[in-house]
């Protein structure tokens, strides 16, 4: 395994010449070099130009085990919805279930490693594929031991079965000798003929061995003899089989008979004429030596531990395996060599020591996929309820929010680290915020995403920030119609009257509305400011104006003014709007209505103090004001005039 | 619909489209493209379900597609289309719109022809442009209508490196999705919640017809038109409802279906068989719609394990004016009948589905946890 990686060096940057400096974001690191010198120097050495950016989760971005991530991601959502309803062993099966699709997760991934391992060309490139597949293979067989041990919790009997299982499963090397020396002409003169009957006894796969050996008594009648005797203990040593109702005390009655049987052979000197029959029956007799004859063949200590447990302590209890764990670890090193962060792991595992597991795994492993999602199934089994840390909140919720926010520091991952925030109770809804106001924005697509998980999750902030920004962005590209589009949806009043006045003043300088199809259709939305209601009226009005619906676009016109919805700077432009309608030939405002649109005209020139001076000063000075302003009198007296004939005459008819 | 095939691709599928087969013939669907987002490189990929010589015919690796060829892209790919046989079109999130090639001879892809900056911004007082991303394009040999979030309405020809129209400011809002009504007429829909008709036989930037959905200007994300009966479309908005309109009469929608949670996608009539419907939406569900009136014994329950959705079925407009002539199953509301049956294509909910597509028994879909999902048993 490679672990603990030593010290890193940055490419192109001198430590050692010049003063750096640093500073640390949420999964990445910015290093660059500062124009300060060491001991005074003048500045001979050519600075380095760039910032780096260092990255401590690397295997984020390797491509094949995002494979692994997005898939895992599927398996951990369904874990937390596993209803907590569900008690004892159809509990503990969902649970067995869900750990098994992990570990598949990470053999595929493996798999296709490997693929691309062979595959690649570059030798470099397939050394550090080689180096992730034997990380994926040391991940899966401690996820397959805490399986066992901690989420299985075998009893004695069927925990041996289990650990077989796990040895066989990653000493598989056994598989291609044995289709190989099968495939050979004459499979008992292949040279790896006895090492390949050997594995097999040490794996205890005595089914195999025994056909094996089979075949070597076919064709060599001097051995036959012995060869069958061997192979009748092979078929006669008792082995615990699941659905029976076997007793362990039986169990272990049966097996001390068949013991007996095989040292009384040995001590008969039955194999004396056969070296390696005599060696295999050694084994089967769990001999120490005779095994650890075998190292070679056994690759590793837990290979050794099983083997030596089958043929010696078939029935081991649970409490007793550390025991056997640490003598076997110690035999097999023989003080040659210490032991390996991965040895230390599956020790902390023999010890049922869970903390110690994660905590070396944390430490060992060159990302947080692994202890995460093992630690929150362990979680999930009620293992670590009793164990709080001193910062944050517990282990599980630590271990996420750490592989979590690594997610979102990656460019297209972050979808995937919502769903852990989700999960942490404590502080997964602070991260979320903090991460995803980062997010960047570069389409509207993208924007709808982030919006979607801010919504669903009631983030009113969050949603607020993001529509502005949209707004903003909308508005700097003059898109005056997204904009007032994002800013209704963040009901954002202050920017949606910032954009109305946008439109009016557009206005003003063209005489005609852009995006109409949007103002047209403001619908409830309009009330959201009064500047953008004044707009939608407005609007209304020209609507109305121009269907020839004189009477109400009058009404509609004095409305705006007299209720004090239309900015005054604007009633200008809506008095001379009136002109028309006071021009037309039928009388259409009222008398009264006339009175208020007077006072609106002379509210306006007088220049009130309530609304300052410039207004009042530019009216004056404008040649062209004045004279519509003495056009507007003109016409509203004319106007009133004929409203007071009309009105009197109609009375009188 | 018991086999569906996953595969994890480690990007982000955007987009998938099956390559079209050539008219009359009897081959059944085997070439798919798909397009990235999100991704720092981003690619269109071309992929097979084929057999590759009928090697896998115990059915070992039957279901599971095979990477073609694939080629970098610009951007997001924010939508794909076949232009023919050899030809696909690719809208990006920088503007862009590329047509590629395919070489089946040598299996790659290639540039034939790239209309930059087709989409962009012009920001007030300052003549330079920004680029906008160009979301939705259609294809109907030899023309390519593009859309984008600049409101602009593009019409380009294979053979012409400039556009041969322009609609500036088509629209006040964004652009979400174009399809062909029938040549030269387009609809669009917008983040307003608008479908819009345009006739490019007619001057100006005036649609020639403006439907919308009432009240709360839902934006419409999607849009397909019935294959044979082309008065009749159906969107997908953000609320996930279904809208289904007849552009004949009126400027509502017939119904409103609620449909999904969150975003519609898209949606996609069966081009062989209408009455077939489906929907995917950023809820990380697939739908099938079969609105089919003759399969016997149909409910209107709603088949999605243990999932209890309410289903809204509400008419808008009576039908009291349909003519003898064929009715179209998806225009007759009918509530009582409740002749839609839906049911779910995906195993578990994942990310957001972003795009699926249908071409006679086989259908494809991409989503945001980088899987592609393949079944050819549609209708099994």
């Amino acid at each position: 395994m490679n672990m603990l990686s030593a010290v890193q060096l940055i490419p192109g940057v001198n430590s050692s010449k010049k003063q750096m400096c640093f500073d640390w974001g949420p999964g990445e690191m910015l290093v660059c070099e500062t124009s300060f010198n060491k001991k005074e120097k003048s500045e001979t050495v050519p600075g380095c130009p760039f910032i780096y950016i260092i990255r401590k989760d690397v295997d984020v971005y390797s491509q094949i085990l995002r494979k692994l991530f997005n898939e895992s991601h599927g398996i951990f959502v369904g874990l937390q919805r596993i209803e907590e309803e569900l008690t004892g062993k159809s509990r503990k099966a969902q649970l067995v279930r869900v750990s098994k699709n992990y570990r598949s997760v990470i053999r595929a991934c493996m798999e296709e490693m490997h693929q691309v391992a062979i595959a690649a060309k570059d030798p470099a490139c397939s050394c550090q594929f080689s180096s992730q597949v034997s990380i994926l293979s040391a991940m899966e067989l401690i996820w397959n031991l805490c399986e066992i041990l901690f989420i299985e919790v075998a009893p004695a009997g069927p925990l041996l079965l289990h650990l077989l299982d796990w040895v066989r499963l990653h000493v598989c090397e056994v598989d291609n000798l044995l289709a190989d020396v099968l495939g050979s002409e004459n499979p008992r003169k292949h040279e790896s003929f006895w090492k390949l009957v050997t594995i097999l006894v040490l794996q205890g796969r005595l089914d195999e061995a025994r056909q094996m050996l089979s075949k070597e008594a076919d064709s060599s009648p001097t051995s036959a003899g012995m060869c069958r005797i061997l192979g009748d203990l092979m078929r006669t040593m008792p082995v615990l089989s699941p659905g029976t109702t076997q007793t362990l005390t039986e169990l272990e009655l049966k097996w001390q008979h068949w013991h007996e049987e095989c040292e009384r052979h040995l001590q008969d000197g039955t194999f004396a004429s056969s070296p390696h029959l005599e060696s295999l029956c050694k084994i089967m007799l769990g001999d120490e030596a005779a095994l650890l004859e075998q190292k070679e063949l056994l690759n590793n200590w837990y290979h050794f531990l099983v083997t030596r447990l089958l043929y010696s302590h078939p029935t081991v209890k649970p409490i007793d395996l550390h025991f056997y764990a640490q003598s076997s670890l110690d035999l097999f090193l023989g003080g040659e060599s210490s032991p390996e962060p991965l040895d230390n792991i599956l020790m902390a595992a023999f010890e049922f020591d869970i903390h110690q597991v994660i905590k070396e795994c944390s430490i060992a492993l060159s990302n947080w996929w692994f202890v995460a999602h093992l630690t929150d199934l362990l979680d999930h089994c009620k293992l670590l309820q009793s164990h709080n840390l001193y910062f944050g909140s517990n282990m599980r919720e630590f271990l996420l929010l750490e592989y979590a926010s690594g997610l979102f520091a990656h460019h297209s991952l972050w979808q995937l680290g919502v769903d852990y925030f989700d999960y942490c109770p404590e502080l997964g809804r602070v991260s979320l915020e903090l991460h995803i106001e980062r997010i960047p924005l570069s389409t509207e697509q993208k924007a709808l995403k982030v919006l979607r998980i801010c919504e669903q999750r009631q983030m009113t902030e969050q949603v607020r920030s993001i529509c502005k920004i949209l707004a903003m962005k909308a508005v700097r590209n003059n898109r005056l119609g997204s904009a007032l589009s994002w800013s209704i949806r963040a009901k954002d009043a202050a920017f949606a009257t910032l954009v109305s006045d946008r439109f009016l003043r557009d206005y003003c300088e063209r005489g005609c509305f852009s995006d109409l199809d949007l103002i047209d259709n403001l619908g409830p939305a309009m009330m959201l400011s009064d500047r953008l209601t004044f707009l939608g009226k407005y609007r209304e009005f020209h609507r109305l104006y121009g269907e020839k619906r004189f009477v109400d676009a009058a009404s509609l016109l004095l409305s705006l003014m007299t209720s004090q919805i239309a900015p005054r700077s604007f009633w200008m432009t809506l008095l001379t709007d009136a002109l028309p309608l006071l021009e037309q030939k039928q009388v259409i405002f009222s008398a009264e209505q006339t009175y208020e649109l007077m006072r609106c005209l002379e509210d306006l020139t007088s220049g009130r103090p309530v609304h300052g001076e410039p207004d009042a000063q530019r009216l004056q000075d404008d040649d062209i004001e004045t004279t519509k302003v003495e056009m507007l009198r003109l016409a509203l007296a004319r106007n009133l005039a004929r409203a007071i004939i009309k009105e009197g005459s109609l009375e009188g008819s | 619909m018991e086999e569906i095939y996953a595969k994890f691709v480690s990007q982000k599928i955007s987009k998938t489209r099956w390559r079209p087969v050539p008219a009359g013939s009897l081959q059944t669907a085997e070439t798919f493209a798909t397009g990235s987002w999100d991704n720092e490189e981003n690619r269109v990929s071309l992929w097979s379900i084929g057999d590759f010589g009928n090697l896998d015919s115990d059915g070992g690796f039957e279901g599971d597609h095979q990477l073609l060829c694939d080629i970098k892209h610009h951007g997001d790919v924010m939508d794909l289309q076949f232009f023919d046989q050899e030809r696909i079109v690719a809208a990006s999130s920088t503007g862009s719109v590329t047509l590629f090639l395919h070489h089946p001879n040598n299996q790659t892809l290639s540039v034939g022809q790239q209309w930059t900056a087709a989409h962009y911004h012009t920001s007030p007082g300052s003549p330079s442009c920004r680029s906008a991303p160009c979301t939705g394009v259609v294809c109907s040999n030899p023309e390519i209508v593009t859309v984008g979030e600049d409101g602009r309405i593009n019409l380009f020809r294979a053979d012409h490196k400039e556009a041969v129209r322009t609609i500036d400011n088509a629209d006040s809002s964004t652009l979400h999705a174009v399809t062909f009504l029938r040549t030269p007429e387009i609809l669009t829909v917008n983040s307003i919640g608008q479908l819009k008709i345009w006739d490019f036989r007619q001057q100006g930037n005036e649609p020639s017809q403006i439907l919308s959905l009432t009240g709360d200007r839902v934006p419409l994300h999607c849009v397909d038109r019935h294959p044979n009966q082309q008065h009749v479309v159906a969107t997908g908005g953000q609320d996930g409802m279904l809208s289904i309109w007849d552009v004949r009469q009126g400027t509502m929608p017939v119904s409103l279906l609620k449909a999904h949670e969150a975003e519609m996608w898209e949606v996609h009539f069966h081009p062989s068989n209408p009455d077939h419907l489906f929907t995917c939406s950023e809820d990380g569900s697939l739908w099938h719609w079969d609105a089919s009136t003759d399969a016997p014994e149909k409910s209107s329950l709603f088949h999605e394990g243990g999932r209890s959705s309410i289903f809204l079925f509400h008419s808008i407009s009576n039908q009291a004016n349909v003519h003898q002539s064929v009715i179209s199953s998806w225009l007759s509301t009918d509530p009582a009948k409740g002749r839609i049956e839906i049911t779910s294509l995906l195993p578990n909910r994942t990310l957001s589905v972003n795009s699926l597509d249908v071409l006679g028994p086989c259908l494809v879909c991409g989503t945001d946890a980088e899987a592609i999902y393949v079944t050819r048993q549609l209708f099994s």
